[in-house]
């Protein structure tokens, strides 16, 4: 059984203009200790997902179909208690900003020290060593006494690993991570990434990653999911989808990686920008902005064709895929 | 993998009082005379509240120690003034420095604790309409404006004359000081209740509040824990402004002779007690708790003003 699976995942957001489906259809699944990457441009609904994972989309937001399930249980069906009891405590999340995620006014150690006595029955004392080991697992120097600082006495690096100390404190089995290092500078960026890989490996931790930083899906995961307006368009094995993308849209995603350019050369892009999530064109929602545009593209919408190890919506795939099988046969 | 780069010897934490003298509050104030003044007397008027009884000459409450031979005595700078009395009596020859401490005891009280109470279900009302939204922030907030529709003074006035003509006045002398902190706490809670809900609905989207739901808190847990902690700053203002209009609100009460018997004299029952004397040439008894109270309120608006030029991130000069 998987640890976590996600299946026809809908999300609907009740506006003033009328329902937006900000989720349509989105059908992935971790499995224990397995790190998954989903990329996608701004808006494309990745944080959505991960939100609704813990049932936390704020209104006017709710999951309006599909299920999804944790260590065999349907998220949706639970009590707020439970699901409180499994936010945290089996599921942690990260999110993008470090200096906003911890509360300015607590300290460190107030913070992890409250964090696993909601959890836990165990005295402030055990608490408190819990929380310097899991400070030094993360590489804190003098964690002792780093416990007893405010949040604005450290720099930004060494607050993503407090919030990735404090994600670890009460050993989860996956962690979502929501664009962790997006606000990091690059070098930082580097260190937190590796940080966070090796503590998923040697905890046999899942992950899943958020993020539209397409290098480091291919350094940190081994699954990837391309989210497009609200749909996942391709998903498979992160290697296969690095090197052999079959979907126009990850293939523009890696075109343009600065490093697929030579120097002084433009870089390339894909034309266009995403649709709004209230029009989204009819057929494929990539049509407008997709080079190989046929006609089927604008009335129906593709569904998965395999391809490889992977998944693909996409109907010029598809039609490749069927003709190379005819020419097989 | 990583090693971690930076091997520093953070110094031992310093105690509460030298991080304090570190602070921009802290450095604002020594800078700022006209605070230093206000706060300095607002302080003496704190002691002098709390020890009133050590201080105090005479025991204003003890009716033995009373003589009526000594009505409206002057101040002693004034001519036929007895030494006994350094600021002379009122017209039943109660010493008046000594009814003045008590008076000012009184007032501080009543005021205080009336904000306590204010605070006390603002931050209640404020807190749970702007955390959870929607219609409890619509009911909450309509109640707010019915209340602060009717003004502190007529609810008041009402509620106390109803009180008094129910139940009698001797049981309402007994009673008085509850009655008033509990008329102009509740009068007043609107403010709170805006101010709280106002920092709560900028502070509800920020992402530790996120972070602690992640975490698995339930709601009372963040909303008192989480989100309070963050407002407390435009709370600390109002409150002293609050205070000084607790104060305000009494005294006007009990000069139209809704507030303290004359027998427990707050500041306001004493303006009122000597207004028939003043043009008997007996000013004293009026002008002079009329300048406490006025110092008094003067002390508490700057130290208000003072507060929120500081704790207001737009104005922070570094």
């Amino acid at each position: 059984m998987a640890l976590l699976e996600v299946e026809n995942l809908e999300v609907t957001f009740g506006l003033r203009q009328g329902a937006v489906k900000a989720l349509r259809d989105v059908s992935f699944t971790v499995e224990r200790g397995e790190r998954v990457g989903i990329v996608g441009e701004s808006g494309a609904g990745k944080s959505v997902a991960a939100f609704s994972i813990l049932n936390l989309i704020s209104r006017p937001g709710y999951i309006s179909g599909g299920q999804i399930r944790f260590e065999g249980q349907d998220l949706s069906k639970l009590s707020s208690d439970a699901m409180r009891e499994i936010r945290g405590n089996r599921i942690a999340m990260i999110f993008q900003d470090p200096m906003m995620t911890l509360n300015p006014v607590l300290t460190l150690g107030q913070q992890m020290v409250e964090c696993l006595k909601a959890h836990r029955k165990i005295s402030t004392q055990e608490a408190r060593l819990i929380a310097v080991e899991k400070l030094r697992q993360v590489h804190i120097p003098s964690p002792e006494k780093r416990i007893d600082q405010y949040p604005h006495e450290l720099s930004g690096g060494m607050r993503q690993r407090v919030i990735i100390a404090i994600a670890l404190l009460l050993d989860p089995v996956l962690i979502i991570a929501d664009e962790p290092t997006t606000a990091l500078d690059v070098t930082i960026q580097a260190e937190i990434m590796e940080l966070l890989l090796e503590l998923c490996e040697s905890n046999n931790v899942g992950l899943v990653l958020i993020t539209h930083d397409l290098g480091v899906v291919s350094q940190v995961t081994q699954k990837a999911i391309v989210m497009y307006a609200g749909r996942v368009i391709e998903q498979g094995p992160t290697k296969e989808i690095i090197n052999d993308a079959q979907h126009p849209y990850t293939q523009g995603l890696i075109n343009a990686l600065p490093q697929q350019t030579l120097p002084g050369q433009r870089l390339n892009q894909i034309p266009g920008s995403m649709p709004s999530l209230q029009n989204i064109p009819a057929g494929c929602a990539f049509n407008p902005r997709c080079e190989f545009v046929m006609d089927v593209c604008k009335q129906t919408l593709p569904g998965f064709t395999r391809s490889g190890g992977c998944q693909v919506a996409c109907h010029m795939v598809r039609e490749m895929k069927e003709k190379a099988a005819q020419e097989a046969s | 993998m990583t090693t971690p780069v930076e091997v520093l010897d953070i110094p031992t934490r310093p105690s509460a009082w030298a991080r304090f003298k570190d602070t921009h509050l802290f450095h604002s104030f020594t800078r700022d005379k006209v605070a230093m003044v206000s706060f300095g007397l607002f302080v003496l008027y704190a002691l002098a509240a709390l020890f009133a009884p050590l201080i105090a000459p005479y025991n204003p409450y003890d009716p033995a120690s009373i003589d009526i031979m000594n009505s409206e005595l002057p101040p002693i700078w004034q001519e036929g003034a007895d030494p006994a009395f350094l600021l002379g009596t009122d017209a039943q020859g109660r010493d008046m420095l000594s009814t003045m401490l008590y008076g000012t005891r009184i007032s501080l009280m009543i005021g205080i604790c009336a904000v306590m109470l204010q605070m006390f279900l603002g931050v209640l009302i404020g807190l749970s309409a702007g955390y959870f939204g929607g219609r409890v922030d619509s009911f909450l907030m309509r109640m707010a404006d019915i209340q602060l529709s009717f003004s502190t003074m007529m609810v008041a006035i009402v509620v106390l004359a109803v009180f008094q003509a129910a139940f009698g006045a001797e049981l309402y002398a007994d009673l008085a000081i509850f009655m008033l902190i509990l008329v102009i706490g509740i009068a007043e809670w609107p403010q709170y209740a805006r101010t709280v809900r106002a920092s709560v609905l900028a502070e509800k989207h920020k992402e530790y509040v996120d972070a602690a739901r992640v975490m698995g808190f339930g709601s009372g847990r963040i909303m008192w824990r989480h989100i309070l902690p963050n407002t407390l700053s435009p709370l600390l203002v109002i409150s002293t402004v609050q205070v000084a209009n607790a104060i305000i609100s009494e005294a006007s009460l009990s000069f139209l002779g809704l507030g303290m018997p004359v027998s427990q004299p707050s500041l306001g029952s004493l303006i009122s007690s000597g207004f028939e004397y003043i043009f008997s040439g007996a000013w004293w008894i009026t002008v002079l708790p009329g300048i406490v109270l006025v110092v008094l309120v003067l002390v508490m608006n700057l130290l208000g003003d003072w507060l929120r030029d500081v704790l207001n991130p737009k104005l922070y000069k570094g």
